[in-house]
């Protein structure tokens, strides 16, 4: 595999006076409002990246609170009505001795939530100085909460799929909670305000000789 | 402007890329994102691996996902009766959300890719909207959640498994066909390659 720069000394796009396209990644003069080659709005750095970082941050913490406290599922059985909560459910599942699945729910619904909640609100937090952080260190911790966010999502497709499912009358029927909704909204504000963040202003708030490259 | 010279969209680096070096695979020294996947024949797999995911995709929706038995009693879901279990009052907007997380955008980003880059492979001039096309689906690809929903049965056929039995149906093994196809088109998927083909088709 070739390392593209292993010819070249590393200079940004910024430091030159240029603007790179996040799009297609076409290289054009700082002036430039749009990419001639994918018509993207170009922007050398997004100025408002932290703030619209943390409005979606807190949004999502907001929307993660009814998610907990709130139920997920209603399960009616025999005319007998139970409720349970994203926790709730984990127990459950620990208590038919079901711990895989137990532990897939409770990392995608608990564990990937609020790691994401830190993570993002540190990143976001040392970004509004320079910092000293090793900038690679930094950018996989990016990278991981940009890929794995998403997959909080799985506890509501479980809830849409066995509400679709169990439906028998007084035997049993489940129906969906308003946790669920909560903890949708919850999932796509943070994937918002990961999105938002300009990984650019990782190596731009690096104090100068901290670290190399 | 050549677009042989391009920023890494990551951590902003530039670097000057001629043609042999982009039709190999290359990363930025500095962040380690992969600038080029240089595979240029790779576009004809990306949009036929596309065409194969909405095929299968129509497959989902039409026919049988899975079929729960319990005592005499006995129900077969549809994706479109997973997707509508929410259906109800405030839920609504919740159904109208998930169709669109596993259906709707998966096909969106299908389409708009074939949209794109058809014309590319079958040597036509570039389709009126070619890039915002193009744009729009590298926009949406992690909003198409197809394979977060099979997770979510599997999750859920576990919970299921003590009170009933339960059979998979076409829609079931169609739809593991799409997140296959899928994941292995977004391999292929090189942005470096398939903007510079679909500029050069311009002429
Ligand atoms: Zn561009
Ligand atoms: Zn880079």
């Amino acid at each position: 595999m070739d390392r593209a720069g292993q010819q070249q000394s590393l200079t940004t796009a910024r430091e030159a006076g240029m603007v790179g396209c996040t799009y297609c990644g076409l290289l054009l003069p700082m002036d430039q409002a749009h990419c001639p080659r994918c018509g993207a709005g170009l922007q050398s750095r997004d100025d408002q990246s932290l703030q619209k970082v943390w409005a979606w941050l807190l949004a999502g913490l907001i929307a993660y609170v009814p998610a907990n406290l709130y139920p997920m599922l209603r399960t009616t059985q025999m005319f007998h009505t139970t409720e349970s909560t994203i926790v709730g459910g984990v127990s459950d599942l620990i208590h038919h001795h079901a711990y895989g699945i137990a532990f897939i729910v409770f990392f995608a619904s608990v564990v990937i939530p609020i790691g994401k909640f830190i993570v993002i609100a540190y990143l976001a937090y040392l970004m509004s100085r320079p910092h000293k952080s090793d900038p690679h260190r930094l950018h996989l911790l990016y990278e991981v909460v940009e890929f794995i966010g998403r997959w909080s999502m799985i506890d509501v497709f479980v809830v849409a799929i066995l509400t679709a499912l169990v439906q028998f009358d007084v035997l049993a029927t489940i129906n969906p909670g308003i946790a669920a909704v909560c903890f949708a909204l919850s999932v796509v504000f943070t994937m918002l305000s990961a999105q938002s963040f300009d990984s650019r202003l990782i190596w731009d708030r690096l104090e100068k000789g901290s670290f190399h490259g | 402007m050549s677009g042989d010279n391009i920023a890494c969209p990551v951590c902003d680096v530039m670097y000057h890329l001629p043609p042999e070096l982009a039709d190999g695979e290359t990363r930025c020294a500095r962040c380690g994102y992969r600038l080029t996947l240089g595979q240029s024949e790779a576009i004809t797999r990306v949009v036929g691996l596309a065409l194969t995911s909405v095929v299968l995709m129509g497959m989902v929706v039409f026919l049988p996902f899975l079929d729960l038995e319990a005592g005499q009693f006995s129900n077969s879901a549809t994706v479109y009766d997973a997707v509508m279990g929410f259906s109800t009052g405030i839920m609504m907007p919740l159904s109208l959300a998930v169709m669109g997380f596993i259906i709707v955008l998966p096909l969106l980003r299908f389409g708009l890719l074939i949209y794109a880059l058809a014309p590319v492979v079958l040597h036509r001039p570039n389709a009126p909207g070619a890039n915002a096309a193009l744009r729009v689906a590298i926009r949406l690809k992690p909003w198409a959640m197809a394979e977060i929903f099979m997770v979510g049965v599997a999750v859920a056929l576990v919970k299921l498994a003590g009170m009933a039995t339960l059979h998979m149906g076409p829609a079931f093994w169609a739809f593991v066909g799409v997140v296959v196809v899928a994941a292995l088109k977004d391999t292929l998927m090189c942005r470096n390659t398939l903007w510079t083909a679909l500029a050069n088709n311009k002429a």
